[in-house]
């Protein structure tokens, strides 16, 4: 017993006392769990649950929360602005996705390859991913200045454009914000759709070729099928980040002018920050967790059973 | 890289691509592009600058502009008459480096305790066979669904009084950085990655009577640094993204992030667009340096889901 390093001994001191052991293993990972669970609990479930409750009652700080039912959700159904803000979320989160996906795409073809200089380009058109959404709504705000002496104004009158009111414009503004998304999402796209084409079989091409396919058809019979794991990736990120925008538009232009750009997200914060009124906010606060959860098990199945024979 | 438009640049930065390419073989990329100074190779060189001039240009206006003797409120340039550092030091005076300081306070912090929690949850799902393993881990993957600003309302009623112990985090650090803590993007993230560890090795050192606590310091981690690089990437660009919960955590603005003050900056009629400039550039730099640092990192992250499907 003096040494407890060779096999035998080991395998028998630790074997020695079966219960002991089998208790000791079984508390051991949750002793290793407590902390990030406890964590969980506070910061993620607690808030979940007083969301819900606090989507049922009228919150008043002082005077005592008062039990109303479903009344906070049929104020935020029946709100006009909300309405307006369900539609602009779901007009952007669509338009920003397809954008930023056809785009990603074709960058992805446009940059592929090994070479140092691609290299170079793929590490500059990446700049937007880790840049905080925060400074990206500034830098863009500054660029879309809608006087004549403005940043891409003056670009534009260069090229014999005129002046665009970019976001002053509540008719286009919308559009503009929705530039911005494509042009933030794009190259994380590029990044997941190049990952999808280093994995095609190299030989695919060349059969293609034997068989006389143009670019079209080798884009749309092997490129794209193969790319579906990256394309359902895609997907399901947009998803999930689409429905919750806020820093963005918050930033770009606080869902003006003249609500034309308001998001479910902003109008929530407004609701709940700026007039204080919880109940609301809590409501459509849990109406979005919901639509998050239903769009992302869609786009799940969605992306998996199109592959199905 | 590539900074000028000219044919001359542009066809002096083709043989070298050519040169460093494993094969110019048209079937080494999806659209087949061939070597040599082709029409379709010209074209392909054009685009990719141009793509890459939106991309850098952005953010040369800020840096250029944050040094600019006159930065106009209506207006960017990329040519400025003087440089000067008067921007910075008016920025200063503003207390921007206040601001910095709260941001890098929040980022240390929060970055720590998001690797520390994910590590003991992953290192527990992954080396120990319990019944509700399962069942841990999609409690982990739920709290995806709730990022902060879906359930921004109620976390801040949460974090001005913690359940139980009454502890209000609004107007401190803690209150951001404790509920970034907990992600289940950076568990999942190194769950994964520890099960892949072969259980040999670390059955060996439990037979050598290595200890739970030992074995993840001394075993698993040291073969974990791949997954820690691509953690740590993800979790900085997560949490110096963060917008909404240092807007409502906070007191007032003194509280605030460098992100979240580019906003207060900007509506203060007395700061020029140079002070912005300068706040949005340190705002970019730190997340600048690490995407530089871990790039690698980066992109193995984002590409991992893609190839897997």
């Amino acid at each position: 017993m003096t040494s407890a390093s060779t096999p035998m001994e080991a395998h028998r001191v630790t074997d020695a006392p079966p219960r002991a052991r089998f208790r000791a293993r079984s508390v051991a990972p949750w002793l290793f769990l407590a902390v990030p669970l406890l964590f969980a609990l506070v910061f993620k479930f607690v808030p979940l649950a007083e969301g819900v409750r606090m989507s049922f009652f009228r919150v008043q700080p002082l005077l005592g929360d008062e039990f109303v039912g479903f009344a906070n959700y049929t104020r935020v159904l029946g709100d006009p602005r909300f309405q307006d803000a369900f539609s602009h979320t779901l007009l952007l989160g669509f338009g920003t996705t397809v954008g930023a996906m056809v785009v990603g795409f074709f960058f992805a073809l446009l940059f592929e390859g090994s070479s140092r200089l691609l290299r170079a380009a793929r590490t500059a058109v990446f700049l937007p991913v880790v840049t905080a959404v925060a400074v990206i709504g500034e830098i863009w705000r500054l660029l879309y200045i809608p006087s004549e002496v403005g940043f891409l104004n003056s670009i534009l009158g260069a090229l014999g454009i005129p002046a665009q009111p970019f976001l002053s414009d509540p008719g286009t503004a919308l559009l503009w914000v929705g530039v911005v998304g494509i042009w933030t999402t794009a190259p994380y796209n590029m990044v997941i759709v190049l990952a999808g084409l280093a994995g095609i079989d190299r030989s695919l091409y060349e059969a293609a070729a034997v068989d006389g396919a143009r670019l079209r058809h080798r884009i749309m019979s092997v490129v794209l099928p193969g790319l579906r794991a990256s394309i359902s990736v895609i997907l399901t990120l947009a998803a999930i980040r689409s429905l919750r925008l806020f820093t963005e538009v918050f930033v770009l232009t606080g869902g003006g002018p003249a609500g034309s750009t308001e998001v479910w997200m902003t109008r929530t914060y407004s609701i709940g920050f700026a007039s204080n009124d919880l109940g609301v906010a809590s409501a459509a606060s849990m109406l979005l967790l919901l639509a998050t959860v239903v769009l992302t098990v869609v786009v799940r199945r969605f992306t998996s059973s199109k592959g199905a024979p | 890289m590539i900074e000028t438009r000219t044919p001359v640049a542009a066809a002096a930065a083709r043989p070298r691509r050519r040169r460093t390419r494993d094969s110019g073989s048209q079937f080494e990329s999806a659209v087949g592009w061939g070597s040599g100074p082709t029409p379709l190779n010209m074209v392909r060189t054009v685009l990719c600058v141009a793509v890459v001039l939106l991309f850098a240009v952005p953010f040369l206006a800020i840096m250029i502009g944050a040094f600019d003797a006159n930065p106009s409120t209506t207006q960017l340039r990329l040519f400025p008459r003087e440089l000067s550092f008067e921007s910075f030091r008016v920025a200063v005076e503003r207390g921007i480096l206040g601001y910095l300081v709260n941001s890098f306070v929040i980022l240390g912090g929060g970055l720590v305790l998001q690797l520390i929690l994910s590590i003991l949850a992953a290192y527990a799902l992954s080396r120990f066979r319990f019944r509700a393993a399962g069942l841990v881990l999609g409690l982990f993957l739920l709290t995806m669904m709730l990022p902060e600003e879906v359930i921004a309302v109620p976390l801040s009623q949460v974090l001005g009084e913690l359940p139980l112990v009454g502890i209000n985090l609004r107007g401190t650090p803690f209150g951001v950085m404790l509920p970034v803590a907990i992600w289940g993007f950076s568990i999942l993230l190194m769950t994964e990655f520890m099960r892949d560890i072969p259980p040999e090795i670390v059955e060996a050192a439990r037979l050598d009577g290595v200890g739970e606590l030992r074995m993840l310091t001394a075993v698993v981690l040291p073969m974990s640094t791949p997954v820690l690089g691509v953690a740590t990437i993800f979790g900085f660009i997560m949490i110096w993204d963060q917008y909404l919960l240092p807007l409502i955590v906070a007191n007032g603005p003194g509280d605030y992030t460098l992100t979240v003050a580019l906003g207060v900056l900007r509506q203060d009629p007395e700061v020029a667009n140079g002070i912005v400039l300068v706040g949005a550039l340190l705002a970019l730099l730190p997340s600048l340096i690490a995407y530089l640092l871990l790039q690698k990192s980066l992109i193995r992250g984002i590409t991992s889901g893609a190839t897997k499907g």
